[in-house]
């Protein structure tokens, strides 16, 4: 006998993230999905988002790693709440361990919760974790044919930041050609040249999100 | 509430923290998998869960041979061990919303050919779904 089932594998976890972006709405948090490659800089743009929007937002921070609590050791440091998820060998993170980050976390007064994906460009991108904003790293290091290669994470994500633009000049970075085909894969995408060591385009990154928070803030 | 002067650090441990661990990918997505098979199965009081039909989507980042490899290993000693998997492949299909044309995607191209219209919805190929279960 035949029955029919037409369930997607990922609903499950989609359901939790609703759930979560409930909860973020309910205590007028925004939430982005901090993704990338291990080495492209996530931490980097982190701290450096952090010091670009102190005093107007007031932020927490999920760090998602394999092992280790170093990356929220380096945000607490800097005054900021940080909660570490271990994910003990898994390569991404799931709406649920963010549900249990996000009861732990003290959300009364928080405008913007960052987390930082497991790095990885390839699994991150299947699992929706109820966020606003899906924001992924590319650094120079990484070569500019990385589109095409992972291309569901480049289609997916809202905002591309093209992190280590100081290499460029050592480089054989293509970054017109970047920015060609990852329009034509994700005509919407928001993309923001940066450099966490020189500071360039910094600024410009932290006042547009600055801006998406309140402009997100009004419309609740 | 001024949060910056408050300092906490929670370490959470997703082992002791989820009941199913999670771990690699596709055995976190396998895992997800026969969940929703064991539950229609169960619901429809199966003995047997013979066949499962699933629909994969090109833009898909699962492996479908990952999900046989993790299938026979999870799926013993249930009631779907020995289900014969079976996998319908989708194309990358968008439709232009300027124009209303229906175009496959090559090489992550999204332009429409017919407008060069940028603004489109994905029709097809990013799915992962269970279609159907064959049980006695």
């Amino acid at each position: 006998m035949e029955i029919e089932v037409l369930e997607g594998v990922f609903d499950a976890n989609e359901i939790i993230a609703k759930e979560n972006r409930a909860l973020l709405d309910r205590e007028g948090a925004f939430m982005i999905n901090l993704m990338a490659s291990p080495g492209a800089g996530k931490t980097s743009v982190i701290m450096k988002t952090l010091e670009g929007v102190s005093g107007d937002l007031n932020c927490a921070v999920i760090e998602g790693d394999i092992a280790g609590k170093v990356d929220s050791e380096r945000i607490a440091a800097a005054g900021v709440p940080a909660i570490q998820i271990n994910t003990g060998g898994s390569c991404h993170l799931e709406a649920k361990q963010i549900n249990h980050a996000l009861n732990h976390l003290n959300l009364e007064g928080v405008d913007l919760v960052i987390v930082e994906n497991v790095g990885n460009l390839v699994c991150p991108a299947e699992f929706k974790l109820g966020e606003d904003l899906k924001v992924m790293i590319l650094s120079v290091a990484e070569g500019h044919d990385k589109p095409l290669k992972y291309p569901l994470m480049f289609s997916e994500c809202h905002v591309l930041i093209v992190n280590k633009i100081d290499l460029i000049p050592h480089t054989d970075f293509d970054v017109e050609e970047l920015e060609t085909t990852v329009l034509k894969m994700n005509p919407g995408v928001v993309i923001f040249r940066v450099s966490c060591r020189t500071g360039q385009g910094l600024q410009e990154w932290s006042a547009w999100l600055k801006k998406k928070v309140d402009t997100a803030d009004k419309a609740t | 509430m001024a949060l910056t002067k408050s300092r906490i650090l929670v370490h959470l441990k997703s082992g002791p923290l989820n009941e199913d661990r999670i771990q690699m990918h596709e055995l976190s997505v396998t895992e997800s998998m026969l969940g929703v098979v064991l539950r229609h199965a169960q619901a429809n009081n199966a003995t047997k869960v013979t066949r499962i039909n699933m629909v994969m989507g090109e833009m898909s980042t699962v492996m479908e041979d990952s999900v046989r490899f993790y299938f026979e290993i999870i799926g013993k000693d249930t009631i779907a061990q020995d289900a014969e998997l079976n996998f319908r492949h989708t194309k990358l299909i968008t439709k232009c919303k300027e124009c209303g044309k229906e175009f496959e995607v090559v090489e992550y191209d999204f332009t429409c050919p017919e407008c060069k219209g940028t603004s489109t919805e994905i029709i097809s190929g990013r799915e992962f779904q269970v279609e159907s279960i064959e049980i006695s």
